[in-house]
């Protein structure tokens, strides 16, 4: 799960992280006052998801009034467009007024959790506001690290050593620094992240530390047991059909191809997808219906997969472990009768129960269903059938 | 012969008043596997449904059983919690099959358990199974086949469960059996992972190859890349799913830079075949690859 800006914003703030004064908006009227409320230079920052914000005119420094009012326009009635929102563009619902502050020097801090090490990493550059992974590329050692003890969490020497990477000798302005560290720590075992980054850090010519930009992720198996993100789940930035799928315990990613995909476990899934374009097609959707998948879950399935128009055939692989053989073969007969199957569907059963599904299938006796007898012929077939 | 279990391994249940601790537990029983007891806090001095003694801890159900292994089907919440507890009971193998744990717990968890040498392996996997003897998990037995004198074997590694047992399927329809087949899961921070077990698997005497299966995410598969060119002298077979899948759906950026590669397939792909692993791109190829380094000829269709 991710939260807007704004909405990191808040978190580091209640972790002792100084940030600008800022304003949370969804007016122009509103973004005027924000900025009257400032008293002096600001930055306007549409609130979304998607990266390229800036590329795409959807965060704009301004002088006045006028320059506010009219940026605020212009982000609140035109979708964004960029290189991560696809050609569709996304809507705008909220702005974040900021006041502007002036930069001396950009640093990086990030706490991402390290699947190699199996802990927490801190990484701190002095490099920041342009992205980490350019640093990564062209000057590897601007970036420190400082891996965190999986019960003891981030250790007092570590925070000075962190601060010594970021290159920051000042005395006020290293304990300011190493404030922002433990903050930004705080709030990634508070909230079970799985990244939380601030970039740029910044500090201005009077030498204060500011979060100027923050971005958070958090570990979707954790939000059972944090109220406060729940709360900031915003359901308008994801894809209506995916959160359509998680209601029924699907997990289900649309793509740009012409074959439907509906497969039980994410592994045989993804090798589903593999297959076909092995065999010259383009996979319409990934689809897991999971394990403990039941007759109408699977219907749905079947639903959201024929709600994209763009396909023109179907190709379920099931290898029943927990998933019972009986119970897709059941859905898929009463899919047929519900919502008729006007594509061809490939289908290939294996595992528990797979005797009385085919039993099932072949009573229901659908003109439209093609058997396979394996997962290389269930692709040859399928791929035959829209070619 | 095999890895990690066989048919002395007593194994109780976490969980096992549970819907899918209940359910499974059966199915383990059925296939033979040594289920002596089994754990539900508050409801110890019972007998389960299969007619298993039931305990209120862990310590309790170890002191009683001498099990040796957990299998934990304890809900998400409280999962890393159960697999600490069977830890410290004693047990030298946690089998943790729940899905959704919080990787923060798993993180605990798996310190704490390597802290005092127990094996863990999950969470959010299919288990283990040495076919003919142990099941410990969620998989479909009769897809294995048990070794036999003569017959050639393999021993087989994924993240993936499903995908596991298609590999299984392919082998077992062409006359190969396995010695032990291990899910070690999906999740980020997990247990026992490719390179323990590729050495488990090379010290193993009934393993003539070996079959592991990948994800994208992550950098273990390019580890054991490495790792298998170093020590693994027997032949290994790969295949990575995900070739096709859309970047940057599950992962952050950031993430791939601290593990210091992109987690791509074809990156995986690439260190595994400059390791000198048969790395095939289709899934329906796994029986077929390993058939030829074995020379087991295809079965003649009936």
């Amino acid at each position: 799960m991710k939260v807007h800006e704004y909405q990191a914003r808040e978190l580091l703030v209640e972790a002792g992280v100084p940030v600008p004064a800022s304003h949370v908006v969804e007016t122009v009227d509103q973004a005027v006052k924000a900025f009257d409320a400032i008293g002096g230079r600001c930055v306007v920052k549409a609130q979304v998801f998607a990266g390229g914000r800036g590329k795409a005119g959807f965060v704009k420094l301004c002088d006045d009034a006028n320059a506010v009012r009219e940026a605020a326009e212009f982000m609140l009635s035109n979708r964004m467009v960029s290189n991560q929102t696809g050609a569709e563009g996304i809507a705008v619902k909220k702005l974040l007024i900021a006041a502007a502050v002036d930069i001396e020097s950009e640093y990086y801090v990030a706490v991402v959790m390290d699947r190699a090490k199996r802990c927490p990493v801190v990484m701190v550059s002095s490099e920041g506001g342009v992205e980490i992974e350019v640093v990564a590329e062209k000057n590897p050692d601007a970036i420190h690290k400082q891996w965190l003890h999986p019960h003891l969490g981030l250790l007092g020497f570590q925070t000075q050593k962190l601060v010594a990477g970021l290159g920051i000798t000042d005395k006020a302005q290293a304990k300011a620094a190493g404030k922002v560290i433990r903050g930004l720590v705080d709030v990634f075992y508070k909230y079970d992240c799985s990244l939380a980054e601030i970039n740029p850090l910044i500090r201005t010519p009077d030498g204060e530390i500011l979060a100027i930009d923050a971005k958070m992720n958090f570990d979707d198996n954790a939000t059972f047991r944090h109220k406060r993100l729940q709360e900031m789940f915003d359901p308008s930035e994801e894809n209506a059909m995916e959160l359509r799928a998680q209601e029924h315990d699907l997990s289900y990613i649309p793509l740009d191809g012409t074959i439907g995909c509906l497969v039980n476990g994410a592994g045989l899934a993804m090798a589903t997808m593999d297959i076909i374009k092995l065999h010259g097609g383009e996979p319409a959707n990934f689809l897991d219906v999971g394990g403990s998948v039941t007759k109408e879950g699977a219907i749905e399935a079947f639903r959201i997969i024929l709600s994209d128009k763009s396909v023109k055939g179907i190709l379920v692989n099931i290898f029943g472990g927990i998933a019972k053989c009986d119970t897709i073969a059941e859905a898929l007969i009463a899919a047929a009768k519900e919502i008729g199957f006007t594509v061809p569907v490939v289908v290939r059963l294996e595992g528990t129960n797979v005797e009385r599904a085919r039993e099932l299938l072949k009573e229901a006796n659908l003109d439209v269903l093609i058997p396979a007898a394996d997962l290389e012929g269930a692709a040859e077939q399928i791929c035959k059938q829209v070619a | 012969m095999s890895i990690l279990v066989n048919a002395d391994t007593k194994v109780i249940c976490q969980g096992i008043t549970g819907k899918a601790g209940s359910f499974h537990t059966a199915g383990c029983l059925e296939y033979g596997t040594k289920m002596v007891g089994g754990v539900s806090p508050g409801k110890g001095g019972t007998k389960s449904e299969h007619g298993l003694p039931v305990f209120n801890s862990c310590h309790d159900a170890v002191a009683a059983t001498g099990a040796d292994v957990s299998m934990v089907f304890v809900p998400a919440p409280f999962a890393a919690d159960a697999a600490m507890e069977a830890a410290d009971a004693g047990c030298s193998l946690v089998v943790l099959i729940t899905e959704g744990v919080p990787t923060a717990d798993m993180v605990k968890a798996r310190h704490y358990l390597d802290e005092k040498g127990v094996l863990l392996l999950g969470g959010n996997c299919p288990g283990v199974i040495t076919p003919g003897e142990c099941k410990i998990g969620i998989m479909p037995g009769y897809i294995h086949k048990p070794i036999e004198t003569g017959a050639k074997s393999v021993g087989i590694i994924s993240r993936s469960g499903t995908l596991t047992y298609e590999a299984v399927w392919q082998c077992t329809t062409r006359g190969i059996s396995q010695t032990t087949c291990i899910g070690i899961g999906g999740d980020p921070v997990k247990g026992l992972n490719f390179i323990e077990l590729l050495g488990m698997f090379e010290a193993d005497a009934a393993t003539d190859a070996i079959i592991m299966i990948g994800e994208i995410g992550g950098t273990d598969e390019e580890e054991a890349a490495k790792y298998i060119e170093r020590s693994i002298g027997k032949p290994v077979v790969t295949f990575i799913a995900g070739q096709t899948a859309p970047p940057g759906k599950r992962m952050g950026h950031a993430g791939a830079i601290i593990s210091g590669g992109e987690g791509t397939a074809s990156s995986k792909m690439a260190a595994l075949t400059s390791a000198g692993v048969t790395v095939v791109d289709s899934p329906a190829q796994i029986g077929h690859a390993i058939g030829e380094l074995l020379n087991v000829p295809a079965a003649q269709p009936a």
